[in-house]
């Protein structure tokens, strides 16, 4: 699809806080919270919502066909409802072709308990049952062959990493829904136990319990909602292969194809000078740099010298993760969706003290399976 | 004010003090028998009986996989020739696992490497469990089977990687 598509807005968001643990609300009370808040963010009402769209995975809820169990806190038990079992970003992805396809509105819900369950079981689960599953492989181990072969193939340092996540917990001080703001030093991330080399724990995202939700309507009721209404300019998503041997672990190529279709829906030609914020799924310290090249902002093995330069600091000219990223809070599957929620947030002028001033167009970015197998990039624009 | 905002401020007010967190233990043990599938049941059993690696090769682009596959993923084309390859080749990635974690095949420090198998196009994932001071990407390695008689048709025929 390469022509410019129907305007469809976001015009409605919430989240939740993140936290190590809920202990106060269930998957269900997430669910009907965030409905509830989206709603209210918008001013619209569950009568001007025609479509539904939950985001879950079973292994991860402990229940089969976990979308089933949450229509009603989601306002659609007398609706259209269906779930997309994948990152928050592709479940909001389907969201928008279903508003493209016809539906008026979508109200996009994702939900995650991370301290329910055993996460390493959940992601040792992506892997096939047969070669790579009995080997124990899961997140953090094949993520850190990842950062291995990236650092080999560029010679890039640990610290380069480390700083990620010195800037990363340090955004998340300015964001009140972050679970681990933190004043931290290189050597803090240097000294910190060590998971899987190069990856060390202030490398690591989290686990945590959150929720999110965004209502994403066509153009009639985007002008019907409240809210200032952040324009879709452009959307792609993009696999590549599903064994780790059979990738070049360095090279996002689903990421490079992604972000291409969706700069050319949105008729960008040079990403670099086009965005003024980007929010991405950095799960570990690596990816943040990995992913700058995939989206085009600077040429293979460059990623880490745009923070080393200062170019992604709050300070910087492109802002990267001003909400502290997943290093600092990630629900598994809201991540991606609350990606999307922090650019509306900056492209509304509502983000508060990690507000980038004048932001009027912003990236957002969320992954699906192991090493970040396949992508899916949202170009946002203020401006219609 | 109306009703709905009541709900909501009471449903976004934590109410522990009022109520004991009740939790439960879950109950799921999920059990599945696999059938590994034909070529998957090719290379196991070439693993178990004879202690060799097969790999199979795109009969379009030539494209060695291993594990082998049905399909070639680039040419969406039927894979039907067969490839012995090395028990031999080289690391193209690694790290080493200083976590514990009941589904590890060995205890840390251990590590995962994807080996480019002598006679492949693709990398193959496994372990490597000694001389761990040694590993760095490019080294060769060799594959170490278990005895025949533990070999029961299983990605662990296989029993690590050995650094040569």
């Amino acid at each position: 699809m390469e022509a410019a598509m129907d305007n469809i807005a976001i015009v409605g968001v919430a989240q939740t806080k993140y936290e190590r643990r809920k202990r106060d609300k269930t998957y269900y009370d997430l669910v009907y919270e965030m409905t509830r808040a989206v709603l209210d963010d918008s001013g619209l009402t569950l009568e001007d919502i025609d479509n539904v769209v939950t985001v879950s995975n079973d292994f991860l809820d402990g229940r089969t066909i976990s979308s089933m169990a949450v229509g009603e806190a989601a306002g659609a038990h007398d609706k259209n409802i269906s779930t997309v079992e994948g990152d928050g970003a592709f479940g909001a992805f389907y969201g928008a072709m279903r508003v493209l396809g016809g539906f008026k509105t979508t109200l996009v819900v994702a939900h995650s308990k991370g301290s329910e369950g055993d996460l390493k079981h959940v992601t040792n689960g992506m892997f096939d049952p047969v070669y790579q599953r009995l080997l124990g492989l899961e997140a953090i181990s094949s993520s850190a062959i990842q950062a291995n072969v990236y650092m080999d193939r560029y010679g890039i340092s640990e610290e380069a990493f480390a700083l990620v996540s010195v800037k990363n917990h340090g955004n998340a001080m300015n964001n009140p829904y972050a679970q681990m703001p933190m004043s931290l030093s290189v050597e803090d991330v240097m000294k910190s136990r060590r998971i899987a080399d190069p990856i060390k724990l202030l490398d690591c995202s989290p686990v945590s319990d959150g929720a999110a939700a965004v209502i994403i309507a066509n153009e009639k009721y985007a002008r019907k909602a409240k809210t200032k209404p952040v324009w879709i300019r452009g959307i792609a998503h993009c696999a590549e292969e599903y064994f780790i041997g059979d990738r070049d672990l360095a090279v996002p190529k689903s990421l490079r194809n992604a972000s291409k279709r969706a700069y050319t829906m949105a008729g960008i030609t040079d990403p670099f000078n086009s965005f003024d914020v980007v929010e991405l799924y950095d799960a570990f310290s690596y990816m943040e740099p990995l992913w700058l090249e995939g989206l085009g902002f600077c040429d293979p093995g460059q990623g880490p010298k745009l923070l080393e330069n200062g170019i992604t600091l709050m300070s910087g000219k492109l802002p990267v993760n001003p909400s502290g990223g997943l290093l600092s809070g990630h629900a598994l599957l809201v991540a991606g969706l609350a990606r999307i929620v922090e650019s509306t947030l900056q492209l509304r002028g509502e983000a508060g003290a990690r507000q980038v001033e004048g932001a009027k167009t912003a990236l957002a970015h969320g992954i699906n399976g192991p090493c970040g197998q396949s992508h899916c990039v949202w170009v946002l624009s203020a401006e219609e | 004010m109306d009703q709905s905002v009541d709900v909501r401020e009471r449903i976004m007010t934590t109410s522990l003090d009022t109520v004991e967190a009740l939790t439960l233990k879950g109950q799921i043990a999920m059990p599945y028998t696999w059938w590994v599938g034909e070529v998957g049941s090719r290379f196991l059993i070439a693993l178990r009986d004879d202690a060799k690696i097969l790999g199979n090769s795109c009969s379009q682009c030539g494209k060695v996989y291993v594990p082998p596959r049905m399909n070639c993923g680039d040419c969406f084309s039927d894979i039907t020739q067969w490839v012995e390859l090395s028990n031999e080749g080289f690391v193209i990635a690694h790290t080493i696992v200083r976590f514990s974690y009941p589904l590890h095949p060995a205890a840390p420090p251990f590590a995962y490497a994807i080996i480019k198998l002598d006679g492949a196009d693709v990398g193959f994932a496994h372990i490597i469990k000694d001389d761990l001071g040694k590993l760095r990407n490019n080294v060769r390695v060799r594959a170490r089977f278990k005895d025949k008689a533990h070999r029961t048709g299983h990605i662990l025929d296989i029993e690590s990687f050995q650094i040569i």
